[in-house]
């Protein structure tokens, strides 16, 4: 059986955008393209969880189908793996629930489902979600009051890495930063299986004044398809995943 | 998307006394009171037809469904109760509409591990150790990985004294990725491995719980942290029996669990040896007064002996 593509991006961020095309729009297009958008929002040690700035972090992944956490520095290396799996879990059970409702009538999901069947379809999920070969693009925000939470920010990339290489699925990851020198977003490191490299590249971040989240979300999107013609196949087994559900 | 939805559910806390019953099964259980609290769901200790159990209940269904494929799963590792054993599985639909997953296990009452070795000695470190040896040779021979071994996910029961896991809701089947972890416990936190599924990454972990034990407090990972464990585990004195098995499994050297415990029963051999010759020789040191003191005695009854006879 041939395993399909997720696709995902990640943006890692502070506070609010203040730049652009609202962000959570361009979430839902993307997401409309087979595209989850989590989001991780990242709190000063002396913020409460419900700053103001951090209500877009919800409000983004809601409409680009994504999982969003607001956390606080030190935690942050376990959130970012954490969201990312369930994204990938998230999404594969929406296709499962997809074929659920082609066969037990459109009003059925997983929870109409007795428990000990349950059990069996969330084997099926869990099982995609192991082999199934991965895409992210990984979105950090280096505006001004990022600058200090950057090196917790690249431990915690490589530390997802090291978690998404130990699945039996392949993983390709690429970094970009916004805002850019001149455009929206910069490129950090372009598609690659490990993040090991980053280290390098990492300190050599400048941190900008403005905060385009919108407009960056946007070029992440088109990232995806800027992998030639390869993506048009993949697109077509990702169909299979859908078909090959359960 | 129907998950963000589950999401916004109310957290549920349950007084004492609250009865519920099974959306499914029909099976009516009381609620005692709170045991604890995890990242998926809440433990109640409950009765149900008179006799004690553990509910889980949580509204991250999925996950609770995992978990429950896990318990099952171990019930089939013969000749032995790894986890739990599972005794329902069922949905509880509240006043308000809302469906909650929620399984019922065996109640296992016991004492921390920590607690149970600063209490009873340092003795039982070895014991727990083969102990745990034992138990996660049998999961990983039947094809699973622990996964988030850690202190406060073991039990030391009584009558026999025997650690028991209480939740295995880590459990990974072997060559996949590692589901759950806690950093300290974790060999991929330390730059000493991935966070693939096998045995040695169990073994890792399983010298993290003997550490925690004597570093409550647990400690940071440094650039070089090969060394600074190797220091960490030097630094306890009741672990110094256990040394050097316990560096390889840090270092990943071992591919099995038999292979460190036949490693660690060795050692106690040894050390049981070592007294029992250390108590021998006592007694040979013991001998030489006992026989000064026969000498002494046989001289002053000589010496009696000798002036009855002057006289």
């Amino acid at each position: 059986m041939k395993k399909g593509t997720l696709k995902q991006i990640l943006l890692i961020t502070d506070g609010c955008s203040n730049k652009g095309e609202d962000p959570a729009g361009v979430a839902a297009l993307a997401y409309q393209q087979g595209i989850t958008v989590n989001v991780i929002g990242i709190l000063d040690d002396d913020q409460t969880e419900d700053a103001e700035g951090l209500r877009e972090v919800e409000d983004i992944a809601l409409s680009g189908g994504g999982v969003s956490q607001i956390v606080y520095r030190e935690t942050l290396s376990q959130t970012v793996q954490m969201v990312t799996r369930q994204a990938m879990t998230q999404t594969i059970q929406g296709f499962v629930n997809k074929e659920l409702k082609q066969i037990l009538g459109s009003n059925q999901s997983l929870e109409d489902v007795e428990p000990e069947k349950r059990g069996e379809i969330m084997e099926v999920v869990e099982d995609l979600g192991e082999t199934s070969d991965l895409e992210v693009v990984v979105l950090v925000d280096t505006s001004a009051s990022m600058h200090e939470k950057l090196p917790t920010v690249k431990e915690s990339l490589i530390d997802l890495s090291i978690s998404l290489n130990s699945r039996i699925g392949k993983n390709r990851f690429c970094i970009f930063s916004f805002p850019g020198k001149r455009k929206d977003i910069q490129k950090v490191l372009d598609w690659s299986p490990q993040l090991n490299s980053i280290s390098e590249v990492f300190p050599k971040l400048t941190s900008g004044g403005i905060t385009p989240t919108g407009p960056a979300l946007r070029e992440a999107m088109y990232q995806f398809g800027k992998k030639s013609l390869l993506r048009s196949f993949r697109n077509e087994n990702e169909s299979d995943v859908e078909e090959t559900g359960y | 998307m129907k998950m963000n939805q589950t999401w916004k559910k109310q957290d549920i806390d349950f007084k004492p006394g609250t009865q519920i019953t099974g959306k499914w099964h029909k099976k009516q259980y009381k609620i005692k009171r709170k045991l604890g609290k995890g990242a998926i769901g809440t433990v109640y200790l409950c009765e149900s037809g008179g006799k004690l159990a553990a509910l889980k209940i949580s509204d991250k269904g999925t996950s609770m469904t995992v978990e429950v494929n896990v318990l099952k799963s171990l019930q089939q590792v013969q000749g032995s109760r790894l986890g739990p054993y599972l005794l329902d599985v069922d949905d509880w639909v509240s006043p308000y509409g809302v469906t909650y997953s929620f399984y019922v296990m065996e109640y296992l009452k016991g004492e921390s591990m920590s607690l149970f070795i600063k209490s009873h000695g340092n003795v039982w470190v070895g014991v727990f150790l083969l102990q745990l040896l034992e138990d996660l040779e049998k999961l990983h021979q039947s094809g699973w990985v622990f996964g988030d071994l850690k202190l406060d996910n073991l039990m030391v029961l009584s009558s026999p004294t025997r650690v028991r896991w209480v939740d295995v809701g880590g459990t990974t089947q072997k060559g996949r990725a590692i589901k759950e972890y806690t950093e300290f416990y974790d060999r991929g936190y330390w730059g000493l491995g991935t966070r693939k599924a096998e045995p040695s990454y169990d073994l890792f972990a399983l010298v993290m719980v003997f550490l925690n034990i004597y570093y409550p407090r647990r400690f940071e990972r440094v650039p070089q942290s090969e060394k600074l464990l190797y220091k960490k585990i030097d630094n306890v004195k009741p672990l110094e029996p256990y040394r050097n098995p316990l560096k390889k499994a840090i270092a990943g050297k071992y591919q099995s669990s038999a292979e460190m415990k036949r490693d660690v029963v060795k050692i106690l051999y040894q050390v049981q040896n070592k007294s029992r010759i250390k108590k021998k020789s006592n007694q040979k040191v013991s001998n030489i007064p006992f026989y000064i003191e026969i000498g002494g005695i046989s001289v002053i009854a000589l010496g009696y002996y000798l002036i009855s006879l002057l006289f």
